[in-house]
């Protein structure tokens, strides 16, 4: 399992996306790999990931990508997190 | 468990080096209650302050402005709460963050967490020295009381304290990156 958080810049967001879905994935009890990618990046590194995370505004511009991209509106809820973790998980 | 390419290479918990939120949130970089009429001028807020405390030269605003129009306004991070930056540049002297509160709430374009009432300048002059801060802030703003504390601040020194009294219930900050 390989999860790809992608933001914008790689300092910011992105580095909150990463925290939050570490936190989330052990209180699921998953282990995965967990890359960040920073927008310019994110297409040609989504072709090796199972799981995209990101923004709404990010999603948009990212376009068609092969894993499912799920989408965080807000970076500081945990719960948020982890019940669109878990809801992917189970369908990835 | 963590390993990146692109961008956000700094693990988090690990961090040694890093400063605390109390040490990159200086009393300077802290602005309550600031005008601000449309979102360019609430992320130069966030600007200026991080330009009191040292942390930048005035050109950063601009390429926070700029980091804005390119990639739209997923710096709104959650509701009300926008995190301002750009990418590592001559215009970063050294990491910082500000605090800036607008005296109206204003919109960035965001559908879910618009409208802005604080945001959270951030200066990085690489990908590590600011984890452990962030994470600090990301994890009090979280927090219920301590965000409505931090919201509620009648003045710079009730910002600084809230911190301190959080970064000392959590434990060490790196702990407390680390969840």
């Amino acid at each position: 399992m390989k999860i790809l958080a992608v933001c914008g810049m790689g300092l910011g967001s992105g580095l909150l996306l990463r925290m939050q879905a570490e936190k989330a994935l052990r209180q699921l009890g998953v282990t995965a790999d967990l890359e960040v990618a920073d927008i310019g990046s994110a297409r040609a590194m989504a072709r090796t990931a199972d799981l995209i995370i990101t923004s709404n505004e990010l999603a948009e511009q990212l376009g068609t990508v092969k894993p499912r991209v799920v989408t965080i509106t807000n970076f500081i809820d945990l719960d948020e997190m982890v019940r669109k973790l878990r809801a992917a998980l189970q369908e990835t | 468990m963590s390993s990146s390419r692109g961008c956000a290479t700094a693990t988090t918990g690990e961090s040694v080096s890093a400063a605390s939120l109390s040490e990159l949130l200086p009393v300077e970089a802290i602005e309550l209650g600031v005008p601000a009429g449309d979102w360019r001028a609430a992320v130069r807020a966030s600007g200026e302050a991080l330009m009191a405390a040292g942390a930048t030269t005035a050109a950063y605003s601009d390429e926070m402005i700029a980091t804005v129009e390119q990639l739209g306004p997923y710096i709104v991070i959650a509701p009300g709460i926008a995190l301002a930056h750009s990418r590592p540049s001559p215009a970063v002297l050294q990491p910082g963050l500000s605090f800036v509160t607008l005296a109206t709430p204003v919109d960035f374009g965001n559908r879910a967490n618009d409208p802005v009432q604080l945001v959270v300048g951030l200066a990085a002059p690489d990908e590590r020295s600011h984890v452990e801060a962030l994470a600090t802030l990301a994890g009090l703003l979280a927090d219920g009381p301590s965000r409505e504390a931090l919201l509620d601040a009648r003045n710079r020194d009730e910002v600084r304290a809230v911190i301190a009294a959080y970064e000392l219930r959590s434990g060490s900050p790196a702990g407390q990156a680390e969840g």
